[in-house]
Parts: C-alpha cells; sequence; structure tokens
C-alpha cells in the first residue's frame, strides 16, 4: 500500500485537485442556477410544489443511466462530468432554496414591500438573506454527493479520483486492485470532509449576523 | 440636529380622499370593502375602529396599494395614487405594523434608514436623521443604533418601528394595530410619544386600532366601521362618545362612555398639588424636620435632574442618614401629556393615592392625587345632569 501510493502520489494528489476542483465548479454553477430556478418558482402560485417532485424524482435517476444518456450527446470528457454532477448538486439546493425561501415570514415581506422595496430589492435584501441559512444547508448535502457523483463521472473520462476506483474495479483480482480502489475511496472521503468544513466556515461567514442563533 | 433634514421636513401632512372604494377578495360572497368613501384632512390622525374583520386592515393597505381596490379611487392632495407605479407611491407613505415588522438582519440604523436608503440619501444625511428618530422615540442612538432587533424588547421594537415609518418625512403615515403586540403600561408610554411626535410633526394619520380607548385618546377623528367597511360613525372623539350615531356604536363605545371622558383628559389640564420634595443624598435629619414642618409624613425624592425617582415616607427614609438614590425604576410616574385614565391605573400601584406627574424632558411638576380626579368626574357628572 505504502509503496503503491509512494510510486504515484504525484497522480493522487492531481487527480484529487481535479476532483476537488470539478465538484466545486459544479457546485458553484448548481447554486446559482437552482436558486435562480427556486426565485422563479415561488413567485408564481402553484409552482413549487412541481419543484419538490421534480427535486425529488431527480434524484432517484440512477447517476449510471444518466451519464449513459449523456454520452452519446456530449461525448465524453469533462463536459458531461460537469453537467453530471451540476445536475444532481442543483437538486437539494433547489429544494431547500424553496423550502427556505416560502419559510420567510410572510407578514416580513409585506412589511418589506411596504416601505416601498422593489420585487428585486425584497429578493436580494430579505427574502435570499433571510433564506440563506437554508439554502447552505442545501449546498452541504449537495457536496456530499457530488463528491461520489463526481467519482462516477470518471467513467466518462472525466478528472477525479473515480479513475482510481474504476481502474480497481476492471484489474479485480490483479496485483494492485484492491489498493487502487481504496487510495480511489479513501481519497474521495477525505475531500468531502475537506470540503464540508470549508462550506460551514462559508455559511457562519455569509449567514446575517442578526439572524445567528 | 441635523441641518439637513431639519430643513427639508415639510412637517405637514396632505389631503387624503377615498371615493367609493370597493374589494371584494375571490371566493367571498361580500365585499370585504364595499364603496368606502371617506375624507381625511391635512394634518389629522384617523383613527380606524371596528369589530373583527369588517375591512379595517384591507381598507388601509389600499391606500399604499399593497392590495388593489376593485374599483373607486384613492387621491393623496387631490392626485390619484394609480398615477405613480407602487413601489414609489409607498416610499411617500410612512407603514407601521403591528409588533414593529422589523428586518430581523438589519441593524436598528439599517432598518430605520430604509427608505431614505432607497430614496438614494447621501450616507451622512441618513445617518444624521437615524439619530434623530431614534432620539425622537426615546432610543439612545449610541446605545441602539446598531443592535439587532431581536436585541431589543418588544416596545423598543415597535418604537423602532414608528421611527422607520417617519424616516423619510413621509406626508402620510399608516398604522396597523401598531400597539397591539406591547403590554398596557408600554402602550401607554408609545401612545404618550406619538402624541408629543404628531404635535410637533402634524402629519396625516390612519390607525387602526381595536381598542376604543386608543381610539378616543389618539384620534382627531374616529371612523367606526361595521361589516363590510361600511360607515357607522364618522367624528370627533367628543361627538361620538356624546352622541353615538346608533346603537351599533353605542354598544361598540361601551356603557362606560362616561368614565371614557376621562380619556379624552390631560393630567396637565387639573390642578397639581406639591407635596415636600428632597434631593438624593441630603442629609435625612434635615429632610425630616422640614417635611413635618409642613404637616406632612411623605416625601418625593428628585435626583440632580429633578426628575422624581421614589415617593416615600418618612419612616422608611428614618433608616437612612443621607437620601439614598433608589435602584428600581418608578411605576408610578405619568407624563402631564397623559390621560386621566393613564393616571388613574399608575395610583393603583401607589401607597400614596396619587401619581406623579413629570413635564418635558421628564422633569418633575407635582402631584396628581386620587381625590382630585374623583372630584373633577363628580363635578362634570353634576354638569352634565
Ligand atoms: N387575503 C384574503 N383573502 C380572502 N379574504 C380575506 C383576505 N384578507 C382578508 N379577508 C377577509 O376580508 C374581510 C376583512 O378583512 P380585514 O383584514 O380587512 O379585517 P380587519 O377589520 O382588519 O380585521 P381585524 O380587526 O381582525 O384585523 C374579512 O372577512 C377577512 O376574512
Ligand atoms: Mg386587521
Amino acid at each position: 500500500m505504502v509503496q503503491f501510493i509512494d510510486a504515484r502520489w504525484t497522480d493522487i494528489l492531481f487527480q484529487s485537485y481535479q476532483h476537488f476542483s470539478l465538484v466545486v465548479q459544479s457546485l458553484l454553477l448548481a447554486t446559482v442556477v437552482a436558486v435562480a430556478l427556486a426565485a422563479l418558482v415561488t413567485s408564481r402560485e402553484g409552482l413549487a410544489p412541481v419543484a419538490n417532485t421534480v427535486s425529488a424524482v431527480g434524484l432517484t435517476i440512477p447517476s449510471f443511466a444518466l451519464l449513459g444518456l449523456l454520452l452519446p450527446l456530449v461525448g465524453i470528457g469533462a463536459v458531461p462530468a460537469v453537467l453530471l454532477v451540476t445536475f444532481y448538486a442543483a437538486l437539494p439546493v433547489l429544494r431547500n432554496t424553496v423550502v427556505g425561501l416560502q419559510g420567510v415570514d410572510a407578514g416580513l415581506v409585506e412589511a418589506a414591500r411596504g416601505q416601498g422595496m422593489s420585487d428585486a430589492a425584497v429578493f436580494w435584501r430579505v427574502r435570499l438573506p433571510l433564506a440563506w441559512p437554508v439554502v447552505m444547508t442545501g449546498v452541504r448535502v449537495s457536496a456530499q454527493m457530488s463528491m461520489g457523483v463526481a467519482a462516477i463521472a470518471a467513467y466518462a473520462l472525466g478528472p477525479g479520483l473515480g479513475t482510481y476506483i474504476f481502474t480497481g474495479l476492471a484489474q479485480a483480482g490483479g496485483a494492485n486492485a484492491l489498493n487502487s480502489a481504496l487510495v480511489g475511496t479513501v481519497g474521495i472521503v477525505l475531500l468531502a470532509l475537506v470540503l464540508d468544513a470549508v462550506l460551514v466556515l462559508l455559511s457562519r461567514l455569509t449567514t446575517p449576523e442578526g439572524i445567528t442563533v | 440636529m441635523n441641518q439637513t433634514a431639519t430643513t427639508e421636513q415639510s412637517g405637514t401632512g396632505a389631503q387624503l380622499e377615498l371615493v367609493d372604494v370597493v374589494k371584494q377578495y375571490p371566493g367571498q360572497k361580500n365585499p370585504a370593502v364595499g364603496g368606502l368613501s371617506l375624507t381625511v384632512e391635512l394634518g389629522e390622525t384617523v383613527m380606524f375602529v371596528g369589530p373583527s374583520g369588517c375591512g379595517k386592515t384591507t381598507s388601509l393597505k389600499m391606500i399604499n396599494r399593497l392590495i388593489e381596490p376593485d374599483s373607486g379611487r384613492i387621491l393623496i392632495d387631490g392626485e390619484d395614487i394609480t398615477a405613480h407605479d407602487p413601489t414609489r407611491l409607498r416610499r411617500s407613505i410612512g407603514y407601521v405594523i403591528q409588533g414593529g415588522g422589523l428586518l430581523p438582519h438589519m441593524t436598528v440604523a439599517d432598518n430605520v434608514g430604509l427608505v431614505p436608503g432607497l430614496l438614494s440619501w447621501d450616507r451622512d444625511r441618513t445617518a444624521g436623521r437615524v439619530d434623530e428618530l431614534l432620539d425622537m422615540v426615546g432610543l439612545d442612538p449610541k446605545v441602539y443604533r446598531d443592535r439587532f432587533p431581536k436585541e431589543l424588547s418588544g416596545g423598543q421594537q415597535q418604537r423602532v418601528g414608528v421611527a422607520r415609518g417617519l424616516a423619510a418625512d413621509p406626508p402620510v403615515v399608516l398604522m396597523d394595530e401598531p400597539f397591539g403586540a406591547v403590554d398596557p403600561i408600554t402602550r401607554q408610554r408609545l401612545q404618550d410619544e406619538l402624541m408629543s411626535i404628531q404635535e410637533e410633526l402634524r402629519k396625516t394619520i390612519v390607525c387602526v386600532t381595536h381598542d376604543i380607548d386608543e381610539a378616543i385618546k389618539l384620534g382627531d377623528r374616529i371612523l367606526i366601521l361595521r361589516e363590510g367597511a361600511r360607515i357607522a360613525q364618522y367624528d370627533t372623539p367628543e361627538t361620538v362618545l356624546a352622541s353615538p350615531a346608533d346603537d351599533f356604536v353605542a354598544d361598540f363605545i361601551g356603557s362606560g362612555s362616561k368614565l371614557k371622558q376621562l380619556t379624552l383628559q390631560r393630567v396637565g389640564e387639573l390642578e397639581l398639588s406639591r407635596p415636600q420634595t428632597c434631593r438624593v443624598g441630603e442629609p435625612v435629619a434635615e429632610v425630616v424636620s422640614r417635611v413635618e414642618a409642613a404637616g406632612e409624613r411623605s416625601v418625593v425624592v428628585l435626583d440632580e435632574r429633578s426628575r422624581p425617582r421614589e415617593w416615600l415616607f418618612l419612616r422608611t427614609l428614618a433608616q437612612h442618614r443621607t437620601v439614598p438614590a433608589p435602584d428600581h425604576a418608578l411605576q408610578t410616574v405619568v407624563d402631564h401629556r397623559s390621560t386621566l385614565s393613564d393616571a388613574l391605573d399608575a395610583m393603583l400601584v401607589s401607597s400614596h393615592g396619587g401619581a406623579m406627574v413629570t413635564g418635558s424632558r421628564d422633569r418633575y411638576l407635582g402631584v396628581i392625587s386620587y381625590d382630585t380626579v374623583t372630584a373633577h368626574i363628580q363635578g362634570q357628572q353634576k354638569e352634565a345632569l
């Protein structure tokens, strides 16, 4: 094992970096898309349940199956990897943002409108800040899930630690099969812990002071 | 205090007119507001009262277009409010709601400075205005400016809510049960403060309340509504009390309407008595001999700024060498603008059968006694017979 890592540590570090970067970029993209969708959905009567159903059903699609559908459309490489991770990452953020926005006291929103805030101002300065802790919880859930999904993306020759897992699987029974799979799995778990710690910190820093408990 | 803010203060309200305003909510048999017509004169305070669900809030929210009427017109200084977009309209109309409705993630200063911010006032002007208003509603800006709403008591939040409604100096201010969520003593204080603010600013105020006493106390006129916001009576408190339009109104103002006259009269209109006073820190022996020489058994303690701090019996004082500084807040003090009914409330917790009365800046004016108030009421009843 030590030997295995020793021989490949530059590659392991590089793949870890690739994996982390894939997850973070997809997560960012997913958050932006999900918050925009949630804003749209909560502004129209009756759309929010639809969004919740979509995110619940979406999460039941096996990631391998979705990858199978994506590959013929966009080919192999980084693009299907980003699309795949973003799709799954967006769902929990969407659901949480919808719940968070709906949880904002309607009386408070009306009070803000009554002072003369425009709809945009009410969204950016009242509803989103108040929903923010719930949104960030969704982002953390997404981050954990994306770590696993990103491993699947390696199947489409995307970057990341998934390569080690697939190599391990392909050479099952071979000399370094177990080492390879272990490096991939443990590496992903470590990355997930690091990212979660970063997100907890970020959540603290970005949650408005007046609503922390 | 702030030069720009004061020079720009118009200090006056605007005339407000509702013409046959109708609002029916979808799926309801009867309109919530079925043709309300009403004129509120410039600088007047009108109190909307009526049974729950009679359409007070709906009527109020149509004035700042949080609710759009189905038909009818609303005019401010003769101009139809639909002439401009609702967001701009609302910046020119103060809006105060129950509990304050403060944004929890913004500081007190940001909450009060919200509308000035929306109107793009510059920073210094807004900051000056915020301090001025906090001062006006009785909150020390240095202490409270940077706090968050959760760090304030209910009464303080409500004060900030009032300050926010007045921040951009709007000619018209709408209030929906502004003091409904605070305890009776705080409510009385807030009412007194609003009266003194209004004395100075003369805004046009429309205030919803379910408390008829509050309506009588604060209103230049009272609008009594029945189901569907139909007007039962619209008149001055004196007239409504003296000659209710019909049984509905008579029922609504209640049987104690003679006693309700108490909410029309201010403490300052009655004669105050002036018992002996002393200062914190004075030698007790001197105080006792002075008070006894005057043939009295109790003495009012004032602090260095002539504010009343306590009302003590000599036997309590005799335990000390010098007059002690009291360590508790006083319950039995009323402002000279308080109503007689407020004064009676305060007397209930007094063991001296009276309440201490303060003037501007909480300075001691004298004492109003229970006997003075009852004699006054009896005198009025004789007159009425
Ligand atoms: N959004 C709404 N949808 C449907 N009906 C409503 C709505 N808001 C109010 N109503 C109805 O309209 C009527 C008037 O309501 P409104 O809130 O104006 O009463 P109110 O006089 O302010 O009552 P309260 O003293 O209880 O606050 C009530 O019958 C109420 O049920
Ligand atoms: Mg109401």
